[in-house]
C-alpha cells in the first residue's frame, strides 16, 4: 500500500536502468526502511550494477528481463509480478539522433515503438493491475519536448506528445477505480540519455526530479514539471505563432 | 461497498467473495487503513443497531454490533447505566471498539474495551456463527477478535457488562504543571483517586517548560454532587454540540504558528488548580465534539495520528521522544497524555502498563522520517503504537513491536485459512 505519508511498499521500475526511475527508488529508499523494487530491465552489467546499487540503500531487490520493443510480452510480464504494485515508473524511452530519426525509417520507427508503442502496451497492463489492486500510481516520465515539438527533435517530442496524451488520459480512467496517473514533464535532464548534449535553459538532474515526483505522489498531483517553472514557459511557448516559434533558439 | 440486512446476504457476500477478500466498515473513524479494501469488498454494518436486551440486575446489555456507542450511552443513562469504556469519540460502533479494543480514560482502573465484554456472536469465514467468550473453548477465538482489527470474522451481536451511575456529570479536578517531570509525578501519585484520567501538553514548548500541561481528572458525580437545576435532569445525556466546521477548508488552518499560539493559549486559559467542578459528558470526555467536524481544520492533506505507549521505568525514554517532537519543525496541538493500566489477554491489544501519548501532526515533508524515528525510539524502550490510529508504520517494525503477532497469525489461520477476511492493514502490515 502507499502509506498516509505517500509511501509505497514495493515499486516497479519499467526501464529500471534509468537515472531518473533510480533517483526516485533511492528517494523512496531514504524514507522508507524495507521498501521492495523490482527492477524491469533488459539483463546485463547496468541492470546488475542498479541492483547492487538500490541493494545498498536498504532495498529488497529483483529483476525481470524487459524488452521494451517485444511489446507482446509485456501484459505477462507485469501481470506476473508478485504482490501489490504501489507504484509503477514508466522510465523507458529512447532519444536517439534527430537528424536520423526523421531521414532513416529504421530509426524513426525504433524510436516511435519504444517511446509510444511499448509506453502504451505497459501502460495498459499496469491499467489492469489497478484494477484488480483497486489502488496504485503510475508516474509517467513524459517529456516537455511533447508539449510543443520543435524542428530539432520532433521525432523524440512526436513519441512525448502520444505518451503525454495516453498517460493524461488513462489517468481519467482509473481515477474512478482508485488508481491515479502523475504525468511528469521534465526539461532538460543531464543524465546518461543527454551525455555530450549542450544543457538547454533550466536544465536540470534526475535527484530534482526525484524529489519533486516524492512531493507530487505524497500532494496526490496529476501532472508537474520540472523544474516548476517550466509550467509558465511551457504555456508561453504553446501560444507563440509558428513564424516566431521557428526563430527562437530554444 | 456491500450493505446486507440478514445473515443469508452476509454468507451471500462470504461465498461470492473475490480475491481481495472483504472487511468490515463500522463508523469510519479509524484514523489508518484498517476498514479499507482497495479492490475489495467493504462490509457496512451501520444498519445491525438494534439493542436486543438489557438486564439491569446483572447489569449488561446485548446489542447488535452495528450500534454507536453515542446511541447506546444516550438509550442507557435514563436507566442509570454508563459503559465501561467510552474512547475519546461516542461515533464508533461496538463491533469497532471490539476489533480496535479501544481504551478509555480509565483504562489505568477498567482496562480495555474487551476486558467487559462477556460474550459475541461472530460470524466465520465458513459460514458459521460461533459464541465465544473470554473463557471457555472458544476463548482463543475472542481474544484473537479483540484487538483484531476485523480479520477473525464478523462480529454480529454481543453482550456488554455495563456500570451503573446515578448522574451524567463528572466531578473534576483540574492541575496544571509547569513541566513534564512534574506532569508524570503528579499523574502517578494522584490518579488512582480517580476513575478517569488524562492529560494534554504542551508538544511545541522546548527548554525548561518542556512538557507543560494540564492534568484532568474525575469520578462520576453522586446526585447530592449536583445543585437542583442539574438534579431534576441528573440522568439526562448532556452532550450539547455547539458549532460546525462547514466543509473542508482549502488550506489547512493549522501550521507551525497557529499550532504553537493554540499550545500556549490552551495552557494559559486552564486554571492552576481547581476542585470539585461538575462537567457534562461533552465537556470532560469530548470536548472536540463540541466543534462538529473539527478534523477539517487541517485542510485536504489532513494530518497523522501518532499514538505509541512505553512501559513504566522508561521515563527517560517517553521525555526523549516528546523532546525529540518538540525539536523538530512538525507541531501538534491536541497532545493527550495517560497511565494505562496493565493489558489483556488479546495477543493485538495495543494497551500495556506505562504511558502513552497520542499527538496529531498535519501531513508535511519529512514527516515520515520524524515518526520512523519515533518508532525506533518507542520500539527501544520496548513500546507499541496504536494500530487503530497506524497509517504508516513499516511492517517490520510493527512486528517487532507486536512479539505476540505469530500467535495471533496462527489464530488467524485457524478461523480463516484462505484469508476471506482482509484489509489494506492487513496488506499493508502482513498481519
Amino acid at each position: 500500500m502507499i502509506n498516509a505519508l505517500g509511501i509505497p511498499q514495493h515499486i516497479l521500475l519499467l526501464g529500471g536502468t534509468s537515472d531518473i526511475a533510480l533517483a526516485i527508488a533511492e528517494t523512496y529508499a531514504a524514507q522508507a526502511p524495507n521498501l521492495t523494487v523490482t527492477l524491469a530491465a533488459r539483463s546485463g552489467d547496468r541492470r546488475d550494477a542498479a541492483v547492487q546499487q538500490l541493494s545498498a540503500k536498504g532495498c529488497t531487490v529483483s529483476a525481470v528481463d524487459f524488452e521494451a520493443l517485444d511489446t507482446a510480452s509485456h501484459g505477462a510480464l507485469i501481470a506476473g509480478i508478485d504482490g501489490d504494485i504501489d507504484l509503477a515508473i514508466v522510465a523507458f524511452g529512447l532519444l536517439g539522433d534527430p537528424e536520423e530519426a526523421w531521414t532513416d525509417v529504421e530509426v524513426a520507427r525504433e524510436l516511435a515503438e519504444v517511446n509510444y508503442v511499448g509506453a502504451v502496451t505497459t501502460g495498459v497492463a499496469l491499467a489492469a493491475r489497478i484494477r484488480t489492486q483497486g489502488h496504485g500510481v503510475i508516474v509517467a516520465l513524459s517529456s516537455v519536448a511533447g508539449e510543443r515539438p520543435r524542428r530539432s527533435n520532433f521525432v523524440y517530442g512526436s513519441t512525448k506528445a502520444g505518451f503525454d496524451a495516453f498517460y493524461t488520459g488513462l489517468g481519467e480512467a482509473l481515477r474512478e477505480l482508485g488508481g491515479r496517473v502523475l504525468v511528469v514533464r521534465p526539461g532538460f535532464v543531464k543524465s546518461k540519455m543527454t551525455d555530450g548534449l549542450d544543457p538547454a535553459p533550466l536544465a536540470t538532474t534526475p535527484e530534482a526530479v526525484a524529489e519533486a515526483v516524492v512531493a507530487a505522489v505524497r500532494d496526490g498531483k496529476e501532472q508537474i514539471w520540472v523544474p516548476g517553472t517550466m509550467r509558465v514557459v511551457m504555456s508561453g511557448l504553446r501560444h507563440v505563432p509558428r513564424v516566431i516559434f521557428r526563430r527562437l533558439p530554444v | 461497498m456491500a450493505r446486507p440486512t440478514d445473515v443469508e446476504a452476509l454468507r451471500d457476500e462470504l461465498k461470492t467473495v473475490g480475491e481481495r477478500g472483504l472487511i468490515t466498515r463500522g463508523l469510519g473513524r479509524s484514523y489508518g487503513d484498517p476498514a479499507q479494501n482497495a479492490g475489495g469488498t467493504v462490509l457496512d454494518l451501520t444498519d445491525w443497531d438494534t439493542i436486543l436486551d438489557v438486564d439491569t440486575a446483572a447489569p449488561n446489555v446485548r446489542v447488535q454490533a452495528g450500534i454507536s456507542l453515542d446511541r447506546l450511552l444516550r438509550a442507557l443513562l435514563p436507566l442509570g447505566l454508563w459503559l465501561p469504556v467510552v474512547p475519546g469519540t461516542r461515533q464508533v460502533t461496538v463491533g469497532g471498539a471490539i476489533a480496535a479494543d479501544v481504551h478509555g480514560k480509565n483504562h489505568h482502573v477498567d482496562g480495555s474495551f474487551g476486558n467487559h465484554v462477556s460474550e459475541f456472536d461472530i460470524l466465520l469465514a465458513s459460514g458459521d456463527i460461533v459464541t465465544a467468550a473470554p473463557d471457555g473453548d472458544n476463548a482463543e477465538l475472542f481474544w484473537a477478535t479483540v484487538g483484531g482489527m476485523g480479520l477473525t470474522g464478523v462480529v454480529l451481536e454481543a453482550t456488554i457488562q455495563l456500570k451503573e451511575v446515578e448522574t451524567s456529570y463528572f466531578v473534576v479536578d483540574t492541575d496544571r504543571t509547569a513541566n513534564l517531570s512534574q506532569m508524570l509525578t503528579a499523574l502517578e501519585t494522584g490518579d488512582d483517586d480517580y476513575t478517569y484520567s488524562v492529560a494534554w501538553f504542551d508538544t511545541a514548548t522546548t527548554g525548561d517548560s518542556l512538557g507543560r500541561g494540564v492534568i484532568m481528572r474525575g469520578n462520576t458525580a453522586s446526585r447530592e454532587a449536583l445543585d437542583p437545576d442539574q438534579r431534576r435532569a441528573a440522568l439526562e445525556f448532556a452532550a450539547p454540540q455547539r458549532g460546525r466546521v462547514p466543509f473542508e477548508l482549502p488550506v489547512g488552518l493549522v501550521n507551525r504558528f497557529s499550532a504553537k499560539a493554540f499550545n500556549a493559549l490552551w495552557y494559559a486559559k486552564s486554571p492552576r488548580h481547581r476542585t470539585d467542578e461538575i462537567q457534562d459528558i461533552t465537556q470532560f470526555f469530548h470536548p472536540l465534539d463540541i466543534v462538529g467536524d473539527w478534523n477539517r481544520v487541517y485542510g485536504p492533506k489532513g494530518f497523522c495520528q501518532y499514538q505509541f505507549v512505553v512501559p513504566f521505568g522508561e521515563e527517560a525514554a517517553f521525555t526523549t521522544i516528546v523532546e525529540t517532537i518538540a525539536q523538530s519543525d512538525h507541531v501538534s496541538s491536541l497532545n493527550v497524555l495517560k497511565r494505562f493500566g496493565p493489558g489483556n489477554r488479546a495477543p493485538l491489544s495495543f494497551p500495556i502498563s506505562g504511558w502513552t501519548l497520542a499527538v496529531d501532526l498535519p501531513v508535511r515533508a519529512g514527516l515520515d522520517a520524524l515518526l520512523n524515528h519515533l518508532d525506533q525510539l518507542v520500539l527501544a524502550a520496548g513500546g507499541r503504537i496504536y494500530l487503530a490510529k497506524d497509517s504508516r508504520i513499516s511492517a517490520a517494525t510493527f512486528a517487532q513491536m507486536y512479539p505476540r503477532l505469530d500467535e495471533f497469525r496462527a489464530s488467524r489461520a485457524r478461523f480463516d485459512p484462505t484469508h476471506t477476511f482482509r484489509s489494506d492493514l492487513s496488506r499493508r502490515l502482513d498481519l
